[in-house]
C-alpha cells in the first residue's frame, strides 16, 4: 500500500493500487445501498418463510401462509365457476328453442358465447364473426345449413364433415371438371352467374341452363336457391363463400371446396354451445325456430 | 518448418473430415453447414502455408513479435467485428419490428420472423456483444496486467473460431437448423466448437492473467473471469443432448419436461447475468475511469458488490417460469434472490457513476463520458426493473406481454449498446495509432439518435405490454373474458409502428458509427468546430458596486 494519497477533488484516500493510471478512492459503502441491501435480505428470508421455499428430501417447505399456486388457482375457479353457477344450470335446463323466451336468460347465454366464440371461433370465422374466403360469414342471413337455435347448436354440436361423427353435417359435390367438356363448364359458369345478376344472359348462359337442370338442382334446386338439408349454397344471391368472379366459379365447379368444422362436443360442454349458438343466432341473421318437420308447408320467417 | 507443417497438417485434416461430411450428411442443413467449415479450413490452409515467411525460417531467424507493445491485431480486428455484427444485428431487429407491425413482411421460409428473431438476438448478444466483449478483455487484461497476451496464436483462434460459430449459428437459423432453446439455438456440433473456443477464451485470458507484472488484479479482470467461467459451465450445461446422427444437425436434449425447462431458463437468466452484465460491467470498470480520468469511485464497494452480484445471480433464474408447472418453492426462491440482486446490481451503476465525482463537467463537453453516463443509468433503471418483473404478482401482468421486450431492450440497448459504443470510440483512435477520433460531433449525433430511438421502443414496449396484460385479464359484468386474442394485437398495433421508429432512430446513430469508426482507421479528421461551451469568466459575472463613499 505504498502510494496511498488523498484525492483532491473528493478529499478521499486512494487505496494505493494503480493499474495503466486508473486508481480506486477508499470510499466505504454508501449506508442507504447497504441498508436497502439488508432490507430485501430480509424481505426474502421472510418470504421464505410466508411461502413455499425450501427444498426438501420429498418435497419443499410449505410455508406458514400454506398458499400454493394450485390453490390459488383453484380458489379463483370455483369463485368464478360459483358467479355463474345459477346461470349454467338455468341454460342446461331449457332446451335451446326455449331460450328466446326468457330474455334475462337469453342475454346471459349470448354473453358467456361472445367470450367463448372469442377463445375458439375466431380463428376461422375472424374476431367479427364476418369470417374471409372460405369461412362463413356469421353476421348474415345466408345460412349453409340453417339459421335457428336448435340448427346453429346441431352445426355446433357434430360440426361439418368432422371425421368420426356419424351425425356431423355432411354432403359431397362431385368434380365437374372429371365428368363435363372443359367448354360446358364455361357454359354451366355463364348460368350460374346470371342466376345472381352478375351477367347478362348469354348463349352460353342458355346452353349452361340444361347442364344446370340435368347436374345441379338435385342438391341446389331448381332456381339454383340451395338446399339446407345437403348444405348446398344458394348461388342466386351476392353471397360467394370461394369467390364470385367467373374463374373462382368455374374452379368451384371443376373441383369444389369444401368446408371442415370441428364437432364442438369434444371440447366445449353441453352449456357453452348453448351460449356459442345463442350467440351466433344474436349476430344479426338468426332465424326464429320452427317445426318443419310437423308442418312443411310453414316457410320460415327470414326477419325474426 | 515444423509449425507450419503441423498448421497445414492440422487444417488438412479438417478440411477432410468435413468433406466426408458433407458427403454422408442426412440433411442439407448439415450439408451446408459443414460446407462452411470445409471453406474455413481451406482459407485456414492457404493462410498458414502462403502466409509463412519462409526466407526467415531459411535462414534460421523467425519474426519476433516487438514484445515491447501490446498484442492489439485481435483487438482491432475486434473492434471491426463488433462494428460490423452490431450493424447486422440491428437490421434484423428493426426488419422483424416491421414484420410484426406489417406481417407481409415475412418472407417465406427463409426470412420469416420464426428464423430472423433468433438470427437478431444471436447477433446483437453474442456476434455484436460477444466481439465488444473479446476485443475489449483482450485490450483491458494487457494494460492492467502490464503483460502481452499469452498463447498469441490461440488469441488469434479465439477470434476467428468464434467468427466461424456465429457464421454457423446465422446461417443455421436462416436454414431451420435449431435446437429451440431461446438464446442456444445453434445445434449440437455448433455447441461443441464453441466450447473448444470458448476454453481456449479462458486459456488466453487466465493465462495473461498469470504472467501480470502488477501485483493485484484490477476489478474489470474478475469480471470478465466470471463471465468466461461462468458462461462456459451454462452452456455446457444446457447443451447437453444426443445427436441423432454424427452426419446430421438434430439432436434430443438430456432434459426433458420442466427440468429442461429450468436448465435453460438457469442458462437464459445468466446469459443476461454473466454475458450482459458481468462482462459489460468489466468494460465499464476500465472505460469510465480511463475517459473520465479519475480513480473508481470505491474499492470496497466493487469487492461487495462482485461478489454479491455473482453468488446471487446464478439462481434468479426460475422467475421466468413463475405461475408453471416449475414447483412452487423453485418460484419462490427465482423471486427472493432476484429482489436480493437488486442492490448487488446498483453497486456496479454506483460505482460508475461516481467516478464520475470532480468530472462531471465532462458530461458536458465529452460525448463519449455523456454515453457512459447514458448506459449506466439505463443499467440502473433495468437492474430494478428486474426484479420487480420478478416479484410473482408485477409478473402475473406482465408475464407473455411486451413490457418484457420492453425491459430487455432498456438494457441491451441502453446499457450493453451505449457502454460498447462508448468502448469502440474509445479504442477506435488508439488503437489506430490516430490523434483522435474523425469527428466527436457525430459521436454526439449517434448519442442523441440512440437514446431517443431507445426512449421510443422502451416507452412504447411498457405501454404495449401493459395493455396486453391488462386486455388479456379484462372480464365483463356478466364474469366473462372481454377480449379476444386478436382483439389485443390490433390494440397493440400503433405501439409496434413507434417501437420500429425507435430502432430505425438507432440504428441510425449506429450507421454514423460505421462512418465515424471507418475514417478515424483510415486517418481522417472532421473540420468541425470542437465540442465546447462559450467561454465563461466567473469574475466578470458580477454588478458594478457602487463605489464606496
Amino acid at each position: 500500500m505504498a502510494n496511498k494519497r488523498i484525492d483532491e477533488a473528493t478529499q478521499t484516500e486512494t487505496v494505493g493500487h494503480e493499474w495503466d493510471g486508473i486508481e480506486e478512492l477508499n470510499t466505504p459503502l454508501p449506508r442507504w445501498w447497504l441498508w436497502t441491501f439488508y432490507a430485501t435480505i430480509i424481505f426474502a428470508i421472510a418470504y421464505c418463510v410466508a411461502y413455499p421455499a425450501w427444498p426438501l428430501v420429498k418435497q419443499g417447505t410449505e410455508g406458514m401462509l400454506g398458499w400454493t399456486s394450485r390453490g390459488q388457482l383453484a380458489k379463483e375457479m370455483s369463485a368464478a365457476d360459483q358467479a355463474r353457477t345459477s346461470v349454467r344450470e338455468a341454460l342446461a335446463r331449457v332446451p335451446i328453442e326455449r331460450l328466446p323466451e326468457d330474455g334475462g336468460l337469453m342475454r346471459q347465454a349470448v354473453a358467456g358465447g361472445a367470450a367463448a366464440f372469442k377463445v375458439n371461433c375466431v380463428q376461422c370465422h375472424g374476431a367479427g364473426a364476418a369470417g374471409s374466403k372460405g369461412f362463413p360469414n356469421l353476421n348474415d342471413d345466408d345460412w349453409l345449413w340453417g339459421g335457428d337455435l336448435r340448427a346453429i347448436e346441431t352445426t355446433l354440436v357434430h360440426g361439418i364433415r368432422q371425421p368420426g361423427d356419424d351425425q356431423t353435417r355432411t354432403s359431397l359435390m362431385p368434380s365437374f371438371g372429371e365428368i363435363l367438356e372443359p367448354g360446358q363448364i364455361e357454359d354451366l359458369t355463364s348460368y350460374v352467374l346470371t342466376l345472381s345478376g352478375r351477367e347478362k344472359p348469354s348463349a352460353s348462359a342458355q346452353r349452361g341452363a340444361q347442364l344446370f337442370a340435368d347436374n345441379c338442382t338435385v342438391c341446389h334446386g331448381a332456381d339454383g336457391k340451395g338446399l339446407r338439408e345437403f348444405g348446398a349454397p344458394n348461388l342466386a344471391d351476392a353471397i360467394w363463400l370461394y369467390g364470385g368472379t367467373r374463374e373462382a366459379v368455374a374452379s368451384q365447379i371443376r373441383n369444389p371446396h369444401m368446408g371442415v368444422m370441428p364437432a364442438w362436443n369434444a371440447r366445449l360442454d353441453p352449456v357453452t354451445i348453448k351460449m356459442l349458438a345463442a350467440y351466433v343466432h344474436s349476430l344479426g341473421g338468426g332465424e326464429d325456430f320452427v317445426e318443419v318437420a310437423e308442418n312443411p308447408a310453414v316457410e320460415v320467417d327470414e326477419q325474426p | 518448418m515444423q509449425t507450419v507443417l503441423a498448421r497445414a497438417g492440422i487444417w488438412l485434416v479438417v478440411l477432410l473430415f468435413a468433406v466426408i461430411a458433407v458427403a454422408a450428411a442426412a440433411d442439407g442443413g448439415f450439408a451446408i453447414h459443414m460446407s462452411i467449415v470445409a471453406l474455413a479450413a481451406l482459407i485456414g490452409l492457404w493462410v498458414s502455408i502462403s502466409g509463412a515467411d519462409y526466407a526467415g525460417i531459411a535462414r534460421g531467424i523467425l519474426k519476433i513479435p516487438d514484445e515491447g507493445r501490446y498484442d492489439d491485431d485481435p483487438v482491432r480486428w475486434g473492434v471491426i467485428a463488433t462494428v460490423f455484427w452490431g450493424i447486422a444485428g440491428f437490421l434484423a431487429g428493426l426488419f422483424i419490428a416491421l414484420q410484426l407491425t406489417w406481417p407481409v413482411l415475412n418472407l417465406e421460409p427463409f426470412l420469416n420472423f420464426g428464423r430472423l428473431r433468433p438470427l437478431h438476438t444471436s447477433a446483437v448478444i453474442f456476434a455484436f456483444g460477444g466481439n465488444a466483449l473479446i476485443a475489449t478483455s483482450f485490450y483491458v487484461v494487457q494494460r492492467t496486467c502490464r503483460a502481452r497476451l499469452a498463447f498469441p496464436g490461440l488469441a488469434r483462434f479465439v477470434f476467428w473460431g468464434y467468427q466461424l460459430f456465429i457464421v454457423l449459428a446465422a446461417t443455421g437459423y436462416l436454414l431451420g437448423v435449431t435446437q429451440s432453446k431461446e438464446y442456444a439455438e445453434p445445434e449440437w456440433y455448433v455447441d461443441w466448437w464453441l466450447t473448444i473456443v470458448w476454453v481456449a477464451y479462458l486459456v488466453v485470458f487466465a493465462g495473461t492473467i498469470l504472467k501480470r507484472s502488477e501485483p493485484h488484479i484490477y476489478v474489470a479482470n474478475w469480471f470478465y473471469l466470471a463471465f468466461i467461467l461462468t458462461v462456459a459451465m451454462l452452456h455446457i450445461v444446457n447443451n447437453l443432448d444426443m445427436p441423432v446422427s454424427l452426419f446430421g444437425s438434430k439432436s434430443y436434449p438430456l432434459f426433458a419436461g420442466v427440468q429442461g425447462a429450468l436448465v435453460q431458463w438457469w442458462y437464459g437468466h445468466n446469459a443476461v447475468g454473466f454475458f450482459l452484465t458481468a462482462g459489460f460491467l468489466a468494460m465499464m470498470y476500465y472505460f469510465v475511469p480511463k475517459q473520465a480520468e479519475r480513480p473508481i469511485y470505491s474499492y470496497r464497494l466493487s469487492i461487495i458488490h462482485f461478489w454479491s452480484l455473482i453468488f446471487l445471480y446464478i439462481w434468479a433464474g426460475p422467475h421466468h417460469l413463475h405461475y408453471t408447472a416449475l414447483p412452487d418453492w423453485a418460484q419462490t426462491l427465482g423471486m427472493v434472490f432476484s429482489v436480493m440482486l437488486w442492490m448487488p446490481s446498483w453497486g456496479g451503476m454506483i460505482n460508475g457513476l461516481m467516478t464520475l465525482n470532480g468530472a462531471w463537467d465532462k458530461v458536458r463537453t465529452d460525448p463519449i463520458i455523456r454515453m457512459m453516463v447514458m448506459a449506466l443509468a439505463f443499467y440502473g433503471m433495468s437492474t430494478f426493473e428486474g426484479p420487480m418483473l420478478s416479484i410473482k404478482s408485477v409478473n402475473s401482468l406482465s408475464h407473455y406481454t411486451d413490457w418484457t421486450i420492453g425491459h430487455v431492450h432498456s438494457g441491451a440497448l441502453g446499457w450493453n449498446g451505449m457502454i460498447t459504443f462508448a468502448a469502440v470510440y474509445y479504442l477506435a483512435p488508439r488503437l489506430w495509432n490516430r490523434e483522435r477520433l474523425y469527428s466527436l460531433r457525430m459521436v454526439n449525433w449517434h448519442f442523441w439518435l440512440a437514446t431517443s430511438g431507445i426512449v421510443f421502443y422502451a416507452a412504447s414496449m411498457w405501454v404495449a405490454g401493459i395493455t396486453q396484460g391488462l386486455m388479456w385479464r379484462e372480464y365483463g359484468p356478466d364474469g366473462y373474458l372481454v377480449n379476444s386474442f386478436a382483439d389485443t394485437v390490433a390494440a397493440l398495433h400503433p405501439m409496434f409502428i413507434l417501437r420500429a421508429f425507435g430502432g430505425l432512430l438507432y440504428l441510425s446513430g449506429a450507421i454514423l458509427m460505421v462512418i465515424n469508426v471507418w475514417a478515424t482507421i483510415l486517418g481522417k479528421l472532421r473540420d468541425e468546430v470542437p465540442m465546447h461551451d462559450a467561454a465563461y469568466d466567473p469574475q466578470a459575472d458580477r454588478p458594478i458596486l457602487a463605489p464606496a463613499e
